[in-house]
């Protein structure tokens, strides 16, 4: 369902925004198995329908996604609309205020279709870690959607919503875009407001956007990104028209494509990356090198970790949320209470992780040493981009894999996210979308990583590469 | 203070030094848009980031980082252009975000000092370690029944913490230091210095070691001291203490305590094996805090003449002695009445010393009866100066000066109208004062001939006669000059 087609039905009223809501609340439904979605809004999306069908008719149309329904991942605070993180610890928790990327979605009247189930906190690469269940994976309910935004890719691939909102830490927008064959953009970090979007890494998180293809997913980040008095680390630069740039299909291009990403491929891997670039007029495929990224998850996880034990200790009980008090508690029996049973066990694993990277003894040998190795990531980025226009990689090592089938093994399903982390570490934009299938049957996806602010560039080659491979029909390599 | 002074003792040297926190005087708290002002009901001053609501981010607010510089430089610190905010990790119920967003290794200001001065010891400087800034924490209250309320009102206020080096030798020297601190945040308008509204605290480091020796001795933390007077008696306290187990041959352990101003004791609150692991790490919220030169020069255009430099030049260029200095120049408002008085004054420096007396007397007496700020002087320095001129101008005593003060300070008159309305005015006609003099004598001739027996201390008895006849509107000079003429034998 691309965002273009039910634009041009609204415009010729052939559907109504009411239309498009219905719809998608009985897709919603047929597709409850999934577990796509935490927390439903019917009936305010309805009325918002309503409104925007009026606004229409009086000739007034806001922008692009005017009357579009968008699913919102519940890691995104949403005024008066339950916001849980996919945690046990926040099952009660509403929001008093939007974050400025609702916000702005509100104002371009985007209809705020529902909550998405996610890994709690974010914090997760195969959407398993949720108090709310597993979510299936579209294409094939044995898999997983991959995570953490697996419910806003999983609501985009089943045809529920056509575009969503997710979030990105190390890999969280575009891995589950790549294991549920959607179109997923992590913007540069700065580009989109973090103000309401619950933190988990501070310095790595970006709201993303889903949709099924590259112009949808373009036009949603066109609406929420831009400068926000809100968020100090949110970037000056204005929002740019990205729908609309597309590359003519021979221009001259240097590709770069990462001799430490391609060494780990097996043939199907790498014949899947390779195929469609070598198909394209005008690319020069050049290889690089990116040094470090052998530290990559270990620097993530560290930095990762250790802002997400300090952004978690909020959740203490006092406030809101959980708090399990047994009868004379004292404070730190009802603290350690209410933090072990609001807790899921990777978020416990997390806070756990950070708060030793971060104490008095271990400061030096984890936490600077991770800045260090941040730092000399970036370096690598930066010099390969004195050679190529852009680079491109696998999304994910492999297509989606069977649900459980990583759960026992952190390790493993951390390793989900090496080609993606490296992009978070060093702030770049970057997006996948789907690519060929695999002997599974299952969509690779493809990661076009894009120097710092040049989103315009990475939208421009995606569509081309999108187009490509529409041409291609996408069949088995 | 009734402790012995630590500075006199011949085998032990008090170390001290002490960490003040001042609340920045702006209109918002540090990272929000909440307003500052004191006494809303409880958790009604408080947004989404003061309250740590997920989702919600930390700006900050340039007019405090502003107030901090102005403070830096008024202290010839060093004022940083690039420091970092850290989170400072610790769980407590009124730390909503469970971290206070602090500065650790890169802090805005470090070095610079102040000069304290007090009748205890000689003028000394105080070096500074540094100035941070960092947000306050909310209120808790702690119920009879367990239950502990919290109020968030205060979460957010802005703070700068201002850490001096171990340089204060006494009690009354760390009293001295405050003084001179709170001088300095009244006279640049960073902070109000308000101790009882909590916007002005102070912790302190004590340790003691044997006199000449280099190394220091093993300190304690002293919190919880909410008044000048408590600083005063915590650390005699504490020093005391350390004192008396080093003497008894025990070793002071490294604990953090609390001074308990009930009991005037200070009680153990947490010992070094306990202190909080804080985990600063940079603050990911907050972009690195960049101050250009071209701001930190604008800052400094704006400071005023401080509370120090101003009493040496008062004591320079008036004369005054360095306690008249110390007194005038101890707020600016006061320094500023005084400043404006004088620059209505039209006689020399015996009028300079004339007005500090008038003003380190009868003005600050007033203003102690009545509670009043030194700002709240009801009697215009112009006025003060006209009653000078009267007295200097033999139109009234002194002793009538004081009436006229007391009536302008009530209500604003013009003092020559009131003393002619009053009928209040200095006789000065000999004719008159003649007149008087020889109704006194008439009435006390058995006086006269003692006197004139060579029992010249009956003078004083005369003048008092006289000057009661005339209502103590005789002027004294005349009065004394026609005594002695009509005593000495006009007759």
């Amino acid at each position: 369902m691309r965002l273009s087609q039910l634009r041009g039905a609204l415009e010729r009223g052939e559907v109504s925004s009411r239309g498009l809501v219905e719809t998608a609340l009985c897709k919603a439904e047929e597709c409850e198995d999934l577990n796509a979605f935490i927390t439903m809004n019917p009936d305010a999306a309805l009325s918002a329908a309503d409104q925007a069908d009026s606004e229409r008719a009086q000739g007034q149309v806001r922008s692009p996604l005017h009357g579009i329904p968008v699913a919102i991942k519940d890691n995104i605070c949403t005024k008066g609309l339950r916001t849980t993180c996919a945690s046990r610890f926040l099952d009660n928790f509403v929001p008093t205020y939007d974050a400025t990327a609702v916000q702005k979605l509100r104002e371009a009247g985007a209809i705020i279709f529902g909550k998405t189930n996610c890994d709690e906190f974010a914090m997760g690469s195969s959407n398993e870690n949720s108090a709310y269940g597993p979510v299936l994976n579209p294409l094939n309910p044995s898999c997983v959607p991959g995570g953490s935004s697996g419910g806003s890719a999983a609501a985009v691939a089943a045809g529920i919503v056509p575009l969503s909102l997710g979030s990105d830490t190390g890999g969280s927008v575009r891995q589950p875009a790549s294991l549920c064959g959607v179109v997923g953009v992590k913007p540069s970090y700065g580009r989109v407001s973090r103000n309401g979007l619950v933190a988990f890494g501070s310095s790595l998180d970006q709201i993303g956007t889903f949709a099924a293809d590259v112009e949808g997913a373009a036009a949603l980040l066109e609406v929420i990104a831009g400068p926000d008095p809100l968020d100090s680390t949110c970037s000056n630069r204005a929002t740019e028209p990205w729908s609309q740039q597309r590359d003519p299909q021979d221009a001259p291009i240097r590709i770069g494509l990462p001799k430490e990403y391609t060494s780990v491929l097996d043939d199907e891997a790498k014949a899947a990356l390779l195929a469609p670039l070598e198909a394209m007029d005008g690319v020069q495929l050049v290889e690089i090198s990116l040094a470090h990224t052998e530290f990559a998850i270990a620097t993530y996880y560290v930095l990762g970790s250790a802002e997400a034990s300090a952004n978690l200790a909020r959740y203490d009980g006092i406030r809101y949320g959980v708090r399990v008090q047994e009868a004379g508690a004292d404070l730190e029996e009802t603290y350690i209470a209410s933090r072990s049973q609001g807790f899921g066990a990777e978020v416990k694993r997390r806070i756990m992780l950070g708060t030793f990277a971060l104490s008095a003894g271990y400061y030096d040998a984890y936490y600077n040493k991770a800045c260090a190795a941040r730092r000399a990531i970036g370096a690598d980025f930066k010099q390969a981009f004195e050679q190529v226009d852009l680079i491109a990689s696998l999304t994910a090592p492999s297509t989606a894999f069977p649900l459980g089938s990583k759960t026992a093994d952190p390790l493993s399903m951390y390793l989900s996210d090496i080609f993606t982390v490296p992009v978070s570490l060093a702030g770049l934009p970057a997006l996948s979308l789907p690519g060929q299938l695999a002997k599974d049957g299952l969509p690779w996806g493809l990661q076009v990583i894009a120097p710092p602010w040049r989103e315009d560039r990475m939208f421009g080659f995606a569509s081309r590469l999108e187009a490509k491979l529409v041409e291609q029909g996408r069949s088995q390599a | 203070m009734n402790a012995p002074d630590i500075t006199q003792n011949p085998k032990w040297e008090a170390v001290i030094g002490l960490e003040v926190h001042a609340q920045l005087r702006t209109k918002s708290k540090l990272f929000c848009a909440c307003p500052t002002t004191f006494g809303s009901a409880p958790n009604h001053q408080c947004c989404p980031v003061c309250t740590g609501m997920p989702g919600s981010l930390p700006v900050i607010n340039q007019g405090a980082v502003d107030l901090a510089i102005r403070l830096g430089l008024a202290i010839g610190a060093e004022v940083h252009d690039r420091s970092i905010f850290a989170r400072k990790n610790y769980f407590y119920p009124d730390l909503p975000n469970g971290y206070q967003i602090s500065q650790f290794d890169r802090p805005l200001c470090t070095g610079g000092g102040v000069w304290i001065e007090g009748k205890e010891f000689p003028r000394r400087w105080i070096r500074m370690t540094r100035i941070h800034m960092e947000n306050d924490a909310g209120k808790s209250s702690h119920g009879e029944d367990g239950h502990s309320l919290v109020d968030l009102n205060r979460s957010g206020m802005p703070l700068c913490e201002i850490v001096s080096e171990p340089d204060l030798r006494s009690p009354a020297e760390a009293m001295a230091y405050m003084k001179a601190l709170r001088s300095i945040l009244r006279y640049t308008e960073v902070s109000d210095g308000n101790m009882e509204e909590g916007s002005f605290r102070c912790d302190a480091n004590i340790s003691v070691r044997p006199r000449g020796e280099t190394r220091l001795g093993t300190k304690t933390e002293l919190k919880n001291m909410n008044s000048f007077r408590f600083v005063g008696q915590a650390l005699n306290y504490e020093i005391e203490r350390h004192i008396k187990v080093l003497e008894a041959g025990g070793k002071i352990q490294q604990d953090t305590r609390l001074w308990d101003t009930r009991k005037q004791v200070s009680v153990f609150m947490r010992g070094k094996e306990d202190a909080h692991d804080y985990r600063y790490f940079p603050e990911p919220d907050l972009l690195p805090l960049e101050v250009s030169s071209e701001r930190i020069d604008r800052i400094r255009g704006q400071l005023p003449e401080l509370a120090d430099a101003r009493a040496q030049r008062y004591q320079q260029d008036y004369g005054l002695p360095a306690y008249d200095a110390g007194v005038l120049t101890a707020e600016k408002a006061l320094a500023l009445y005084f400043e404006t008085a004088v620059a209505a004054l039209k006689g020399g420096s015996d009028q300079l010393k004339a007005l500090s007396n008038w003003i380190m007397g009868d003005v600050l007496r007033r203003c102690k009866d009545e509670g009043l700020e030194v700002s709240a002087i009801p009697l215009a320095p112009q006025r003060l100066v006209q009653l000078i001129n009267l007295i200097d101008d033999d139109i009234i005593s002194g002793k009538i000066a004081k009436k006229v003060f007391d009536a302008i300070w009530d209500e604003d008159h013009d003092p020559m109208q009131l003393i002619e309305e009053r009928g209040w005015k200095q006789v000065s006609d000999t004719g008159a004062i003649d007149e008087v003099i020889s109704k006194v004598l008439g009435a006390h001739p058995k006086e006269v001939e003692q006197f004139r027996g060579g029992k010249v201390k009956l003078k004083g008895f005369f003048v008092g006669q006289v000057m009661r006849e005339m209502r103590g509107q005789g002027n004294p000079k005349l009065v004394n000059q026609r005594l002695n003429a009509l005593l000495d034998g006009a007759d």
